[in-house]
């Protein structure tokens, strides 16, 4: 599934009621299947990014087109459906919910998607990521390198085409980045999932065929 | 997973905050099930017992009191009045049953009344198309007893057990008399489970209850002469009524028999008596003593012109059960009920309150909790049910554990309740107020999730998610 953007405008409306550009895209391309690392600076305008092509907002205007869908057309409803079945988040923070297991966190990923929880394939894909021993732990008594396993199996479980990563490794050490790094892009190659990772470590960028800056393509900044 | 699921896990993760908030609705909701439960077995038990009877006659004095005394063995007897005007309500054509009823004794072992009466009190339903079930039989010899469930079942009685009786008053002497168990009433829900009942005939010849021979003849002659009067006036000839005692000496008294007047204590308290055994000496009816009658008639209209005719003279009154009991269930019962009501309805409200401030109180911290949810997809209408759902199970697991708290309290409060209102509490009775608990529980919670639900449900999740 290819994502592709076409004049995309996003403001925000400050206090004083001037508006602030935030995106000003007039295109960006991703292939089905192929894994971009986007630069860029704080304030950049990169989770802004995300969250427009994920649907959790909208943009001023502009296209935002997952494989044949504009997104940005559809109601709010409809949004977090595709989010929900076509889309995989990834949290620099994990964002793991606390009062859930961790096989529990992944089901809860299938249930909003409107699927029937699939209890072995969220034990498959915890297995993956070597969590097999840990289903039934709560984040709480998980490590940080643990909870980022677990937020990628989440973001995996429903077979998304398009997975987007908010800075992953940014809360992972640096003995555990390239492992989390390797587990995501391992996981993308096999579902044929197109991965668009947005990171400020030329590093991590670094490991991957195609990487973007932000400020190339983004005009408003 | 559901999102009743996802309610629940969510509840649990705050565990003590949940737990504190639904035990203040439990406790709401125990207050007003106990009361609800209390006041319904209060309600049945008075007007149960009342439906028998159309009138009770006793001395002058407090209706209310004669009713309680009489039909609920609470309280102590107004006064005692003479046998002879029992029997002429006895001979009355207009009344259908004259049930006489002594009492002033009570059993040794567990103190419950001792009620001297005739086979006839058995014979009545003591609530529509509800009658006495008798195991063994009836009252035929002068010292049988028929034994109340609950007294069988609290002394371990059986047919062929023995008991002897101890005096009412303050001296709680033990009588000599022994009575024999012959019957054992089946359970009825009434104050007669607590109650023993003996033959008239056996408990006339309990020494003591007798009434001392110069007061009797005393009063005797007033009545004697009362009546003569009422006869003349009346164009008719006076009824045969003895204007003389026997004579016997006065013989000198313990006791001032059934919860009787106040005859002087004598020095020698039983001479003449056989303390071995039954003393079979018939009494005079001029010394004999009725603490009320119960009557029955077959119309309404008879009992309310028999009730007039009797208040209208001066030596007894006639007191309308139902009407006493409306009064008391109206005034002082309903009254209280609703009070408690109003009380327990605030506190339920309250308690409604405390779980909307928790609830909303959680919502600042949960608002990245609420953003993720989105973010994985989940609808603003999923958020909002979500926390809906919370408050709805708050509060109905609040409503549950109350309803069982407050049986639970009943059951423990009802051996103290019984000892102190001589009422029989089953605990377990449920009432169809209860019903609507539940229902009404769900409904507060509705309009309590409300809020909290909207909130989730306008979260901004971009904001939420960055801060």
């Amino acid at each position: 599934m290819s994502l592709r953007l076409k004049d995309v405008r996003k403001s925000y409306i400050e206090q004083d009621g001037t508006a602030l550009p935030i995106l000003a895209i007039s295109q960006f391309e991703l292939k089905s299947g192929e894994q971009i690392a986007l630069v860029g600076e704080s304030g950049g305008g990169k989770t802004t990014l995300l969250n427009v092509i994920s649907g959790i907002t909208t943009p001023d205007s502009g296209e935002v087109v997952i494989g044949s869908t504009d997104i940005a057309k559809l109601s709010e409803p409809s949004r977090d459906r595709f989010r929900a079945q076509r889309i995989g988040f990834i949290f620099q923070t994990f964002n793991l919910l606390a009062a859930f297991t961790a096989l529990e966190n992944v089901l809860l990923g299938m249930s909003f998607s409107g699927q029937r929880a699939d209890r072995k394939r969220a034990k498959e894909l915890l297995g993956k990521v070597g969590l097999s021993h840990r289903l039934n732990h709560r984040p709480a008594t998980l490590s940080v390198g643990e909870q980022q396993r677990v937020a990628v199996a989440r973001s995996l479980v429903n077979r998304p085409m398009l997975l987007l990563a908010d800075e992953p490794t940014a809360s992972v050490d640096a003995k555990h980045q390239a492992t989390v790094l390797e587990l995501i892009r391992t996981a993308c190659s096999e579902q044929q999932c197109a991965l668009l990772l947005v990171t400020h470590s030329a590093e991590v960028a670094a490991q991957f065929p195609r990487v973007e800056r932000l400020s190339d393509f983004n005009k408003a900044v | 997973m559901n999102l009743v699921t996802i309610a629940w896990k969510s509840i649990r993760q705050r565990a003590l905050a949940s737990s504190l908030t639904a035990l203040s609705v439990a406790l709401g909701v125990m207050l007003m099930v106990s009361v609800l439960v209390v006041h319904g077995i209060v309600n049945r038990v008075f007007s149960q017992s009342t439906s028998g009877y159309d009138l009770v006659v006793g001395a002058k004095g407090s209706p209310l009191q004669l009713v309680l005394n009489t039909i609920y063995h609470l309280g102590d007897p107004v006064e005692n009045i003479p046998y002879l005007y029992y029997k002429q309500l006895k001979e009355d054509p207009a009344i259908e049953h004259a049930i006489p009823i002594c009492m002033g004794d009570v059993t040794q072992k567990g103190n419950f009344r001792i009620i001297g009466t005739t086979s006839e009190f058995f014979l009545l339903p003591y609530h529509p198309n509800r009658e006495f079930q008798v195991r063994g039989h009836l009252l035929e010899d002068d010292f049988d007893a028929v034994i109340g469930s609950q007294v069988a079942k609290e002394n371990g009685w059986d047919i062929g057990s023995q008991f002897q009786p101890v005096h009412g008053a303050s001296d709680g002497h033990v009588h000599d008399e022994k009575f024999t168990i012959v019957g054992i009433l089946g359970p009825t829900g009434t104050p007669n489970d607590k109650g023993v009942f003996i033959d008239i005939d056996g408990f006339y010849q309990i020494a003591g209850h007798e009434k001392p021979l110069d007061e009797a003849q005393k009063k005797a002659k007033d009545f004697a002469e009362f009546e003569r009067k009422k006869a003349e006036a009346a164009g008719v000839a006076p009824p045969e009524l003895p204007d003389a005692l026997p004579g016997e000496k006065p013989a000198p008294s313990a006791h001032d028999g059934a919860a009787e007047t106040k005859p002087a204590a004598k020095p020698d308290a039983h001479a003449g008596h056989d303390h071995a055994g039954h003393h079979h000496h018939e009494l005079p009816d001029e010394q004999k003593e009725v603490t009320a009658v119960l009557l029955k008639f077959e119309y309404v209209t008879l009992a309310i012109r028999t009730a007039a005719k009797i208040n209208g003279e001066p030596y007894a009154q006639a007191a309308q059960p139902f009407k006493e009991i409306y009064w008391i269930l109206n005034n002082v019962v309903g009254n209280i009920r609703w009070l408690l009501i109003v009380m327990t309805v605030l506190i339920l409200v309250v308690s409604g309150v405390g779980i909307f401030v928790s609830i909303y109180n959680s919502m600042a911290d949960r608002r990245r909790e609420i953003a993720v949810m989105r973010a994985l997809g989940a609808q603003r209408s999923t958020v909002f049910w979500i926390i809906f759902c919370e408050s709805v199970l708050l509060c109905a697991g609040g409503g549950l554990f109350g309803m069982l708290l407050g049986h639970g309290l009943v059951v423990f409060a009802a051996p103290l309740l019984e000892a102190k209102t001589g009422l029989l509490i089953n605990p377990w009775a449920f009432e169809q107020w209860e019903l609507v608990l539940l229902p009404a529980m769900i409904g507060l919670a509705s309009l309590i999730g409300i809020i909290p639900g909207m909130t989730a449900y306008r979260t901004d999740v971009a904001k939420a998610l960055q801060s």
